[in-house]
């Protein structure tokens, strides 16, 4: 089928583009911006005046639940979320049951994933069998399977020697490492930032130490090992400084941050509210702070939604006890926009941190609007702005800190693979 | 965010933590048990404040005095009272919190009396309940035990009224006290200028001083010149661990001896939230010294509690006919 996008702000920040220009599809693939290809016949004319055209979104870290929690989130619920959310490649952590260390798990994933022909799916195998933290699972094999780089969701490991062998072992073949760094033992039973919030709560803190000391160690051993690692979900102060100073070193890491630290602190927490149970902790002011200005200085390289649905039971529980985590594919893009307004940044700034930038930490194509590449494109409102509640979510998880709140940038269609996959009008 | 523990027009409506109470409520809480004292001491230890009502003092986590004094409260205003221990019925069968209230609210229970390990489950269960229904909070994990901590400073305005004037210290485990928590609240609303807080670094809570407390580490020097010393409970299972490595080097270093005690005001009182440690945190001899007034906390008790369910029932101070 033949599209053509008319009328819209054309942002594309990996090609430099922010520029009323029409855009041309056919056959799955983009053929023109801005100048139609000779002979092109549009089957369909997708009017944006008004909307910003965008590569369709690359979120870092989206969990479907699948295998294991569909009591949680389906696959099917999850890809609705996320292409209502603009998201249209996902990479999604290997904490599922059974874990993803086996190929045939990840093959089955991504065949369950195809067919629903909504977002792409690109899992990230488990470094260690089990998230055990000990023996390597086989990362050849699940790289051949589709795994597009390797990490240990939430779970460190917690032997160093295993960490140093699976760098030496992942930058034997170029395999990216997404680790998230948070001492263990430190952290352990810890549920909120170790701060002023946590000491009045009674809630055990994990102190921002938990993340530095972790990152310290993943520093150091990829600094030995020349592994490609990226750092998923920064939550302090120090842990931004510390990437800077490794960056500025030349060291070879890239990281993230979550929509939802670029937004809340340990407050937000008020009266034990158990959607404010996250991983890392929301941190203080400052720790919000330093992470919204690393993302503007590019220390941080991109946004993840870190979308964790969780079912209503496990939250309605006190605040140590709930499931940890928060929806966030249809988050994504409102909140990295409202942290690129209040830092005064322009729209292909905050499109970068959520399209191209995630694309190149995976080594995927996706997240831009080049000529001949896939037609994966987002049209948003960048200024109606929408009420986030349990009715607007789409996702099975109606648990976000979020709920309540106006945000601006509405999704109003999402073309996955030159087919359209989700649609709206302005005042839905 | 709404005070959860207020109603639209700022009565009292769940009793959950000190923080965030206003002084006006403390006092009228204190005043109102001021007038209850009285009650124990007649011939018919009762009033009919709560004739009528249904009071289900719900256990999660065990408890022999708060539970027996809230006992002895309700039924001294007349309420029926149901006593769960719910550690050993239905949450052992996987119910949760809120299913167990709920079943409660069906056979129409009036008040929750709530105990549970938890930070923040009294807040949860007063979140879920209908409108008439009022939760009081008899201890939430290291949170709050707002009932102690108004017991405690009833204690001490009856032997130093004058709370303005005070030097007030808490030896101990505060990391995991929520008696601490709730004392420093009451104290600090209240208006006590000083209050310290003396413990090893490892039983201090990050940002303890955001409380509005001076830190002390060494004993001897937070003692001196107090009016009270607020002794906290050090519980078993921190005793030989990474917090701490002996009862016998805790007792040489923060237990309350009557040397140590001799560095505070001459009429200065002791107390301790029970049940106590003899010879871990505090020396026999103090604890039943001419300054303990431990025993006197526990009869105070009562009538902090008997307040604190009138009040929310809806019977205000004075209910005494």
């Amino acid at each position: 089928m033949n599209i053509v996008i008319k009328n819209g702000r054309v942002i594309d920040p990996k090609n430099n583009i922010d520029k009323q220009l029409d855009v041309y599809v056919a056959a799955g693939k983009i053929v023109g911006v801005g100048v139609a290809p000779t002979g092109f016949i549009a089957n369909q004319t997708i009017d944006a005046a008004n909307l910003v055209v965008c590569p369709g979104l690359v979120d870092l870290s989206a969990r479907l639940r699948e295998p294991g929690d569909e009591h949680k989130a389906r696959l099917i619920s999850e890809l609705k979320a996320a292409v209502a959310g603009g998201v249209t490649s996902l990479a999604c952590p290997p904490d599922t049951d059974p874990v993803l260390d086996e190929p045939g798990l990840v093959e089955m994933l991504q065949y369950r994933a195809k067919q629903q022909g909504l977002a792409n799916v690109y899992p990230l195998g488990a470094i260690t069998r089990q998230l055990q933290g000990k023996a390597l699972a086989e990362m050849s094999e699940l790289q051949t399977a589709g795994c597009v780089g390797f990490s240990q969701a939430n779970i460190a490991i917690t032997d160093t020697q295993v960490l140093w062998r699976a760098m030496e072992y992942a930058a034997t073949f170029g395999y990216t490492l997404f680790l998230h760094a948070e001492e263990p033992f430190l952290a352990a039973n810890g549920v909120a930032h170790d701060g002023e919030v946590a000491t009045r709560l009674g809630l055990k803190g994990i102190p921002s130490a938990a993340e530095a000391l972790a990152l310290a160690s993943i520093l150091r051993i990829a600094q030995e090992t020349g592994a490609k690692v990226h750092i998923s979900r920064l939550s302090s102060a120090e842990g931004v400084a510390m990437v800077r100073t490794a960056k500025s070193q030349g060291l070879n890491i890239t990281c993230d941050v979550s929509a939802n630290h670029l937004h809340l602190t340990e407050h937000d927490i008020g009266y034990f509210n158990t959607h404010c149970h996250l991983k890392p902790p929301l941190r203080t002011q400052r720790d919000k702070a330093a992470l919204c200005l690393g993302l503007k200085d590019g220390t941080i390289d991109a946004v993840c939604s870190d979308h964790t649905p969780v079912d209503d039971d496990a939250k309605l529980t006190t605040f140590a006890e709930a499931e940890i985590g928060a929806t966030g594919l249809e988050l994504l893009l409102p909140l990295t926009l409202k942290w690129a307004q209040q830092e005064k940044l322009n729209l292909s700034a905050a499109i970068a941190s959520i399209t191209c930038t995630p694309a190149n930490i995976l080594g995927i194509s996706a997240g831009n609007l080049s000529i001949n590449s896939v037609a994966d494109i987002c049209i948003f409102d960048a200024n109606t702005y929408w009420n986030v509640n349990v009715n607007t979510i789409k996702s099975q998880g109606k648990n976000t800190p979020f709920l309540g709140w106006e945000l601006a940038g509405k999704v109003i269609t999402t073309i996955v693979n030159g087919q359209i996959v989700h649609t709206r009008s302005l005042d839905d | 965010m709404k005070n959860p523990q207020l109603d639209a027009d700022g009565r009292l409506k769940h009793l959950l933590s000190i923080e965030g109470l206003p002084k006006k409520i403390l006092n009228q809480i204190l005043d109102t048990a001021e007038s209850f004292v009285g009650v124990a001491e007649r011939e018919v230890k009762k009033v009919p404040l709560l004739r009528g009502k249904t009071v289900c003092n719900l256990f999660f986590e065990n408890s022999t005095r708060t539970r027996t004094t809230f006992e002895i409260a309700a039924k001294r205003l007349s309420a029926d009272v149901i006593s769960l221990n719910v550690n050993a019925s239905s949450q052992s069968k996987g119910e949760t919190i809120l299913d167990t209230i709920n079943n409660l609210i069906a056979m129409h229970a009036d008040m929750f009396v709530v105990r549970h390990a938890q930070s923040g489950a009294a807040h949860f269960i007063a979140q879920h309940v209908p409108s008439h229904i009022h939760v009081i909070n008899a201890g939430d994990g290291r949170h709050s035990h707002p009932t102690q901590g108004l017991l405690d400073v009833f204690t001490i305005r009856k032997y130093k009224p004058e709370l303005h004037n005070l030097r007030v210290a808490i030896v101990g485990d505060v990391l995991h006290s929520r008696v601490a928590r709730s004392e420093i609240h009451a104290l600090t609303t209240l208006g006590v200028p000083e209050i310290r807080v003396i413990a090893p670094k490892t039983l201090l809570p990050t940002q303890v001083e955001k409380l509005g407390v001076h830190v002390y580490h060494d004993i001897n020097t937070g003692l001196k010149d107090v009016d009270v010393v607020m002794m906290l409970r050090l519980q078993n299972e921190r005793m030989n661990g990474a917090m701490l490595p002996s009862v016998q080097e805790y007792f040489k270093t923060y237990g309350l001896t009557q040397e140590r005690l001799a560095l505070a005001k001459p009429d200065a009182i002791v107390m301790h939230p029970g049940p106590m440690n003899r010879g871990v945190e505090i020396d026999s001899s103090v604890a039943d010294g001419q300054q303990s007034v431990i025993l006197p906390q526990v009869t105070y008790g009562i009538a902090i509690r008997m307040a604190v369910m009138a009040i929310l029932a809806g019977g205000q101070a004075g209910g005494t006919q």
